[in-house]
């Protein structure tokens, strides 16, 4: 072996026995330092004749070259492996929970309403609000529940101390202010709480209402069937549900229908389940609203919201709607 | 309304079992409640005549009775009931029979044989009562079975009926129904005129005869008050709901519930002179026959002898005139009173009474002359004597106006098609009269229905006798108008996602509270009062949300919670006098306990004032909000701002107050803010501003001020004189401690300058923040921090 080829076989074994970049530039000055093997080889070329200078001058630079290619090599190497052994020192245990703010959710009852006002607005009905201390003419008289008439038996109602003004009974209410301040076509829901002095498993003093109104030329009892129908449908998600009319009577609304939904269980059976109190608007609540009962007619219904809700999500008791345990409301989140 | 259905297909319906018949009264609007058979399921049960008693050899409570049940041998039977006797008739199943739960065998009971059991009315089904067995009258006959005897093989049905439909508040009503529903006649038998045997008679005058349509009277003299009711009427004045007294009082009974004309039977000895239908004077009272005193009202109806006020008119009879045991001539009378005569008075009285029930929705004032024969035919049956003349009175009856009705108008409601042949029919089958008139019918009811006055009336009984279920559902047309959905606004929903995105939990409170935590948490003492509350700890509505909330908390961390992050939105109730004056939706929101769950890395701290404070902030989006320091009766007086918005107090933001927290029992104060919601519901439509391109510079300045500066308002001050190219003025670091004299802060301020159409030079920066320093300097006494 030609001892210059020896130097860059000492180097390449130099160069693999250092760990670190440190070790590395030690032995890199035994071959490329000031006075590092390649570097005397140069320091002799002095003495060679002219003819034989270029020629080994050409060998100790290829041989130069050949050594510092391996210092980078290994140096990368070196470095690659540190960075691996750091990245590895700096692993984390990925499975530890996250760093975040709790979840918070809605009321149950809220959902349902959300959902209900999303599928009325998507066939155009608007919702409208009002007030829940009401007073004797709208949330009764204009609605056709006359002073000391039967009709105002079916509700019981909380009256304000010292004054004639009640906490409204029914969402039905909202109809006629907002028949008084718009013109037909009118389509709104009127969600809201409302309020009776009854207090029992299945009855709350307070209670949420959804209210729909639609009037305009030529709305028939047919067509609150099929909106009720179409709603039923949608909210509850099932395409087998079936609408069955009753006659019923509420005094603002002339024909009056109590409204079940019916679907088929297994065994063949049908069972119903009310859902709301509809009708056909009474002539004489669109004249308290300003309407002409003989251009335009309209049909109203309420529904229970917690009711629905009720069906919709599984509950089995009304009570747990208004008793707030965090137990209860994360499992509609 | 509770009706037996044997008394019903006497009447209608005779051909529809019982399914049936409960589905056409339900789908015809006089809806089905409840299905209940009047006696339980057994057989084998027959009536029974006791030979004989004997003490038991082995038990002292119980007894061997000798009985004949028509079996041809005689039984011995062991019996525990107290009060079996020799004689009785008493109903004995034999063995064999089968009892809900039971069968009954042939045993030996402590040692004596016993072939049979003698029972009691809870052992029939037929009610609680098990003192003792059930005595039969005298007439039964042994042998026979006891559910013919006793026609236990009926069904009550309740009825839920609307206050329309008072025409339906009797046996007649609702079998009238049922025909027209049906369209096949009913049979109600009429009740022909008793003649006068005799000729004691009682002057009836109607002084109101707005009040009293018409009145008949009728004197019957020489019977027997004493005689006893017979068991077919006990039975279904029983079936009815309704508790046999003394033959008189169940003839009316039984006739109201017959006919649906309520009556009343005097004493007629102890009345005086001719009776008087007339409103009460101030100062007139009633001792009624419940012996409660009926004070005056006005407008009350009474009727009256020589004497006073002998009852109330449609209402309830009196005490002093009342029949009783004693009694051998009574007055009856039946009377047709307007509803507007006697709705209402009931309830201000309030008093309990069927009569008044009926009128108040209308009697068949055509009935009324009937219904006087049919009590004095049951009376002389009953309790014998001799009848007088029917005396009687007029007033004003209702009139029953024809109505118009246009086919064309009842297939426009109706949406779907019935032709004009079958409206009339319809109308025929509820006994109206109809005329046929041009493109429409006129059409009168019958004296009954109170509920046909209008045109929808009729449109509704046209679909109800046809059938609901005949209405299609009709998919819903539009006239397609898209709604508004503008940007610059949000919906309650949008807020209430936005308060659930940060952790709150929502919840709903009854909107009455108890006046205690009004007083407490919004320094209420005059809240909006219920005239009848639920419960004396609801008896306000409330003016703040915070109340309930805080309750929530407790009740959660009583169930085991250790964090709780809720809100509400809803109306609250502002006002001075008795009533509100404004009913505002509020949003609140309150936080318990740790800022951020409990997490493994590191502690977090509890939450505090600035956590609730901003999270008010990302509420409230692009709102801006104002906070000013302020007190609220809810909060610690150093830790609570009040929310502005242009330059209006909409909102609370603080901590709660101690003295809350300690009440409360609350181991940390929570904090909790509350706002209006309208102004949430605004937003701010994005615009595009332009984008400047060129270099921001961000000068730091930190300042030593006084220890009661607050930082709002040196930001304020701040923000009000720099030049547009300032874009942000923010504070970075509070301070206090070493380095900081004592009563002082360090605040530390980002200032971010950039021009939109140059860079600035060096100079131009430092005289921006120059003048901030000199401003602070000035105005808010600012060292700068050294």
């Amino acid at each position: 072996m030609e001892p210059i080829d020896k130097i860059v076989a000492d180097a390449a074994g130099a160069f693999d026995a250092a760990a670190t970049v440190p070790d590395l530039e030690q032995s890199k000055s035994r071959f490329l330092g000031k006075s590092g093997a390649l570097t005397e080889l140069l320091k002799g070329l002095g003495k060679l004749s002219a003819e034989e200078r270029p020629k080994a001058g050409a060998a100790i630079n290829e041989a130069k070259t050949r050594v510092e290619a391996l210092l980078q090599a290994r140096r990368e190497a070196i470095l690659a492996a540190e960075l691996d052994a750091r990245l590895a020192a700096e692993s984390i245990d990925v499975t530890l929970p996250g760093r975040r703010q709790s979840s918070g959710g809605l009321h149950p009852i809220s959902r349902a309403q959300e959902t209900i006002e999303r599928l009325f607005a998507s066939m155009g009905f608007s919702v409208a609000d009002g007030p829940e201390i009401e007073n004797d003419f709208y949330n009764f008289t204009a609605l056709r529940m006359f002073p000391d008439h039967p009709s105002r038996s079916m509700q019981d109602t909380f009256y304000v101390a010292d004054s004639d003004k009640v906490l409204r009974t029914q969402t039905s209410p909202v109809q006629i202010r907002y028949m008084q301040s718009h013109e037909p076509p009118i389509r709104i829901i009127c969600p809201g709480r409302v309020y009776r002095c009854d207090h029992d498993a299945t009855h709350s003093p307070m209670f949420h209402q959804i209210e729909g109104l639609w009037v305009d030329e030529g709305i028939s009892l047919a067509d609150l069937k099929g909106t009720i129908m179409q709603f039923c449908r949608a909210f509850f998600e099932r395409d087998d549900i079936g609408i069955r009319f009753r006659p019923s009577y509420f005094p603002f609304v002339e024909p009056g229908v109590e409204i079940d939904m019916a679907w088929e269980r297994k065994d063949g059976r049908t069972t119903y389940l009310e859902v709301a109190g509809a009708g056909v608007v009474h002539p004489d609540v669109l004249r308290n609203g300003g309407i002409d009962p003989e251009k335009y007619s309209g049909f109203a219904f309420g529904m229970g919201l917690d009711r629905l809700a009720m069906i919709k999500y599984g509950v089995n008791d009304l009570r747990l709607f208004f008793d707030n345990d965090l137990k209860f409301l994360r499992q509609f989140r | 309304m509770r009706v037996s259905v044997n008394w019903l297909r006497e009447l209608a319906g005779a051909d529809l079992g019982l399914e049936e018949l409960a589905r056409v009264l339900t789908m015809g609007g006089l809806e089905v409640e409840e299905i209940a058979p009047v006696a339980g399921a057994f057989d084998k049960i027959v009536v029974a005549r006791v030979l004989g008693v004997a003490p038991h050899p082995g038990a002292d409570k119980l007894r061997v009775a000798r009985v004949d049940a028509g079996t041809g041998t005689e039984l011995q039977i062991v019996c525990g009931a107290p009060n079996v006797a020799e004689g009785q008739k008493v109903p004995c199943a034999l063995i064999g029979a089968k009892l809900p739960g039971l069968e009954i065998k042939a045993a030996k009971l402590r040692g004596v044989e016993s072939n049979g059991m003698l029972c009691s009315a809870r052992e029939l089904g037929l009610s609680e009562d098990h003192a003792g067995l059930l005595v039969l009258p005298e007439d039964a006959p042994v042998g026979g079975d006891i559910r013919e005897y006793l026609d236990l093989d009926d069904t009550i049905l309740t009825l839920k009926l609307t206050p329309n439909r008072g025409d339906c508040l009797s046996m007649f009503g609702v079998a009238r129904d049922l025909a027209a529903l049906t369209g096949k006649p009913a049979s109600l038998p009429e009740a022909p005129a008793v003649a006068a045997s005799i000729q004691e008679a009682r002057e009836v005058r109607i002084s109101d005869p707005e009040a009293c349509g018409h009145y008949f009277g009728r004197v019957i003299r020489g019977l027997d008050a004493t005689a006893s009711t017979p068991g077919w009427m006990t039975r279904r004045l029983e079936r009815a709901g309704l508790r046999p007294r003394a033959p008189l009082v169940d003839i009316t009974n039984y006739v109201m519930l017959e006919r649906g004309q309520p009556m009343h039977a005097f004493d007629h000895a102890k009345l005086q002179g001719a009776i008087d239908v007339r409103m009460a004077k101030p100062g007139e009272e009633l001792k009624l026959l419940t012996e409660d005193w009926a004070e005056y009202i006005p407008n009350l109806l009474l009727i009256t002898d020589a004497s006073g006020p002998v009852a109330l008119g449609g209402v309830m009879g009196g005490f002093d005139a009342m029949v009783t045991d004693a009694t051998t001539e009574v007055f009856f009378e039946a009377a047709y009173f307007a509803p507007e005569a006697i709705q209402g008075r009931v309830k201000a009285l309030q008093l309990v009474s069927d009569a008044a029930f009926r009128f108040e929705r209308g009697i068949d004032y055509a009935g009324t002359r009937a219904a006087m024969e049919r009590a004095t035919e049951l009376t002389l049956a009953i309790c014998g004597g001799q009848a007088g003349p029917v005396t009687h009175a007029h007033g004003k009856l209702p009139a029953r106006q024809p109505v118009t009705v246009r086919p064309d108008r009842v297939r426009a409601l109706l949406g779907y098609g019935v032709d004009d042949e079958f409206m009339a029919q319809v109308f025929a089958r509820l006994n109206c009269a109809v005329k046929r008139d041009t493109g429409a019918l006129r059409v009168t009811p019958p004296s009954w229905r109170f509920d046909l006055a209008i045109e929808e009336d009729f449109v509704e009984e046209v679909a109800r006798v046809h059938g609901y279920e005949h209405v299609p559902a009709q998919a819903p047309r539009s006239s397609i108008a898209m709604l508004a959905c503008s940007e610059d606004s949000r919906s309650r929903h949008d807020v209430k996602r936005a308060a659930a995105a940060l952790g709150y939990q929502e919840v709903i409170n009854y909107s009455f509270v108890s006046s205690q935590w009004e007083a407490d948490f919004a320094g209420n003492a005059a809240a909006v009062r219920l005239a009848n509350p639920i419960a004396s700890t609801l008896d306000v509505m409330r003016s703040s949300l915070v109340g309930g909330l805080v309750a929530v908390v407790k009740s959660n961390l009583n169930r085991g919670e250790e964090r709780v992050r809720l809100f509400e939105m809803g109306r609250c109730f502002l006002g001075e006098g008795p009533e509100p004056q404004q009913q505002p939706e509020r949003l609140a929101a309150i936080t318990y306990g740790g800022r951020l769950p409990e997490q493994w890395a590191e502690k977090t701290p509890a939450a505090d004032f600035y956590d609730a404070k901003g999270d008010l902030v990302a509420i409230a989006g692009t709102v801006r909000l104002d906070f000013r320091p302020g007190s609220h009766p809810a909060c610690h007086p150093g830790r609570c701002a009040r929310v502005w918005v242009d330059e209006r107090e909409v909102g609370v933001v603080g901590e709660l107050h101690p003295r809350w927290q300690q009440k409360y029992e609350l181991p940390v104060a929570p904090v909790l803010f509350e706002i209006d919601t309208a102004v949430l519901l605004a937003g701010r439509a994005p615009r595009f501003s332009g984008l400047s391109r060129l270099p921001t510079v961000r000068r730091d300045l930190a300042v030593v001020v006084a220890e009661t500066v607050p930082a709002g308002a040196i930001l304020e001050a701040v923000r009000a004189v720099v030049p547009a190219c300032v874009r942000e003025v923010e504070i970075f670091d509070q301070y206090r401690g070493k380095g900081v004299d004592a009563g002082r802060k360090s605040l530390a301020f980002r200032i971010v300058i950039q021009d939109t159409a140059r860079t600035l030079t060096d100079a131009e920066v430092e005289e921006i923040v120059g003048s901030v320093r000199q401003l602070l300097s000035q105005k808010f006494n600012a060292l700068p921090r050294t």
